[in-house]
């Protein structure tokens, strides 16, 4: 996997999967409903966010719902990475499967909204550019990184269907 | 099985990974008994994935499709997803299919899918209501449902387990919900991976329609899932849905000596009714407190899978009985299943909401999430026996939605205002 350089859009704690893909949207075709994504929060941030930008953000990011157009507002505005200081288990399975590195970042407070950040999801760092920080964050384990390269998890089921037709084949 | 004392989701887990024994924070790969899949994020989502990979359902029979969430259709939009939902089932065979008879996590135990000791996975966070039947429950998004309904297998990180005792019983106008609206206080919303397992006397005492309260609000919590382990009217529940559990089914408990992350140890008595303020579950405290606030409600609404099961609307015409709602506040009940709104009408429980001048809707989400009938105008305030009230969550921005138990719903339709239920009881 490549390393993410992109620009830091910052997000506080507890930032729910209603204002990452509110309700009220659910009909809409996918590339229509990520528009709203955090609009109740930023409404800047889906008009603004640049493909490889990267989302910093505190405790227990995309709390809530099991909807993956929660993620999938990550994905669509090919967000490059998430850092947060936690996340809630279902939009962080939901954005890894989805082929967004999502990495978990205890000092994410201390990065500024604008910063210029360098995140290599493989080697576990993350350095802030603009700060002159550097910080070290658990990489991935091995089975997500595995679906990560493969790009998510469809990429990743074609090569294992693939793999067990040729298997069976012989 | 090992000898190594294991707590219930342990057990589960490595039973269905088909190992001796399992330890948090390892990695395991399980084999699903049930995978639930609902109309928002099911076949509109997993249908064309698996037309992508040219590959059908690994097991039709261990496939529930709910709709629940569109229904019934509002819009053309709507209409669409529920007809896709309907050609999915019919295309791929899949045996147990509910359209517009409940709420999913309620419908699931309504028709005996639920046994202790069983590994499900379903595409929706409430999914974690499942525990109180004993069994691992968990919530999905759609894609990783697509791996699931391909490969019939899915991988977790085996979580801590948290176990939360209750003693005593509850007063006069407490109900399970005002439990969970404390713990999202108490434990926090940032569990995940961990598991939460409810026990004690009091927990021993509810019946099945308030223990889910607790297993399904586990998701307000953060948690991976939520437990309770089967006892006798976890077994006389499950018979009652027409379905017969297991010999072993009151096997499926955790190990005296099993090991809990943390242990909280809770007094039932000492619980009074809890008001969760805007935007989040863990915002709680007494009704008393938001009373002499004197916040004026412009609708209440009794409603989703935590809060309209056939008990949640004995105690809102506990409340209602003789009373009338107040001018200028709207009481909106949507039943959480067909079974439900049949029995209430039988038992003159629904006669009783509509002479207090509140309105039926249809069973399903609805206004919880803000899909269907009910939502919420900006700047409006509503009171709502849902789980959660996230900013948005039931309509506008700037639409603001407090948390409590049917009893305080009800109560502060009323008045008007939020109260605290025990003076109306």
């Amino acid at each position: 996997m490549s390393v993410i350089n992109g620009r830091v859009w910052k997000f506080g704690d507890e930032i729910n999967t209603d204002v990452m893909a509110p309700g009220i949207y659910f009909k809409l075709p996918i590339e229509e409903a990520i528009k709203h994504c955090l609009e109740a929060v930023d409404p800047t941030f889906a008009p603004g966010v640049q493909p490889g930008d990267v989302v910093v953000a505190g405790r227990n990011f995309g709390v809530g719902s099991a909807r993956e157009q929660a993620a999938m507002g990550f994905s669509g505005l090919q967000v490059g990475a998430i850092l947060a200081v936690s996340f809630a288990r279902i939009f962080y399975r939901n954005v890894l499967n989805l082929g967004v590195p999502a990495l978990i970042l205890p000092e994410a407070g201390e990065i500024a909204p604008g910063d210029q950040v360098r995140v290599d999801p493989v080697a576990g760092r993350v350095e802030n550019l603009t700060q002159d920080k550097t910080y070290a964050v658990e990489p991935l384990p091995p089975h997500l990184m595995e679906m990560i390269n493969a790009g998510g998890l469809m990429p990743y089921l074609k090569t294992r269907i693939a793999g067990e037709a040729t298997h069976d084949s012989r | 099985m090992s000898n190594t004392p294991a707590t219930l989701v342990e057990k589960i887990i490595a039973r269905a990974a088909g190992v001796e024994a399992v330890s948090p924070g390892e990695i395991v790969t399980c084999q699903v008994d049930l995978a639930m899949i609902l109309d928002s994020g099911g076949p509109r989502r997993i249908w064309p994935r698996l037309k992508e990979l040219g590959v059908g359902v690994w097991d039709p029979e261990k496939i529930v499709v709910v709709a629940d969430h569109f229904v019934p259709a509002t819009d053309p939009a709507a209409a669409a997803i529920l007809k896709l939902t309907r050609e999915f089932v019919a295309a791929y065979d899949i045996a147990h299919f509910y359209d517009m008879q409940g709420i999913c996590h309620v419908v699931l135990p309504e028709h005996g899918h639920l046994k202790p000791g069983m590994f499900c996975c379903g595409g929706d966070s409430h999914s974690t209501n499942a525990g109180a039947y004993g069994c691992y429950m968990a919530g999905f998004g759609a894609i990783e449902m697509t791996g699931v309904l391909v490969t019939g297998e899915i991988w977790t990180v085996v979580p801590e387990t948290i176990r939360v005792d209750w003693s005593g019983s509850f007063g006069t106008g407490v109900a399970a919900k005002d439990v969970m609206l404390l713990l999202a206080r108490e434990l926090g919303m940032d569990n995940a991976f961990k598991a939460i397992e409810y026990g004690g006397d009091t927990v021993r005492g509810l019946p099945m329609a308030e223990r889910v309260v607790l297993t399904n609000m586990a998701a307000e919590l953060g948690a991976e899932t939520a437990l309770i382990e089967p006892d006798e009217v976890t077994l006389a529940a499950i018979r009652a849905a027409g379905a017969e559990p297991a010999a072993d089914a009151l096997t499926w408990r955790s190990d005296p000596q099993a090991r809990y992350q943390a242990r909280h140890q809770f007094d039932a008595a000492a619980l009074q009714p809890q008001v969760a303020a805007p935007h989040k579950p863990s915002n709680s405290g007494p009704a008393a407190d938001f009373e002499r606030d004197h916040i004026r409600v412009d609708q209440a609404y009794i409603g989703a899978c935590v809060g309209a099961k056939l008990s949640d609307l004995h105690m809102v015409a506990e409340v209602l009985r003789g009373r009338q709602v107040a001018r200028g506040t709207r009481l909106m009940v949507a039943p959480a299943s067909n079974r439900i709104m049949a029995e209430a009408a039988a038992d003159g429980t629904l006669a009783t909401i509509t002479a207090a001048g509140g309105l039926l809707l249809s069973t399903g989400c609805g206004a919880c999430a803000a899909l269907g009938a009910g939502i919420l105008a900006e700047d409006e305030v509503c009171i709502s026996s849902t789980n959660r009230n996230f900013q948005g969550r039931m309509g506008a921005n700037s639409s603001s939605v407090y948390l409590g138990s049917p009893y305080t719903v009800a109560a502060s339709a009323v008045a008007g205002r939020i109260v605290d239920p025990r003076n109306l009881l």
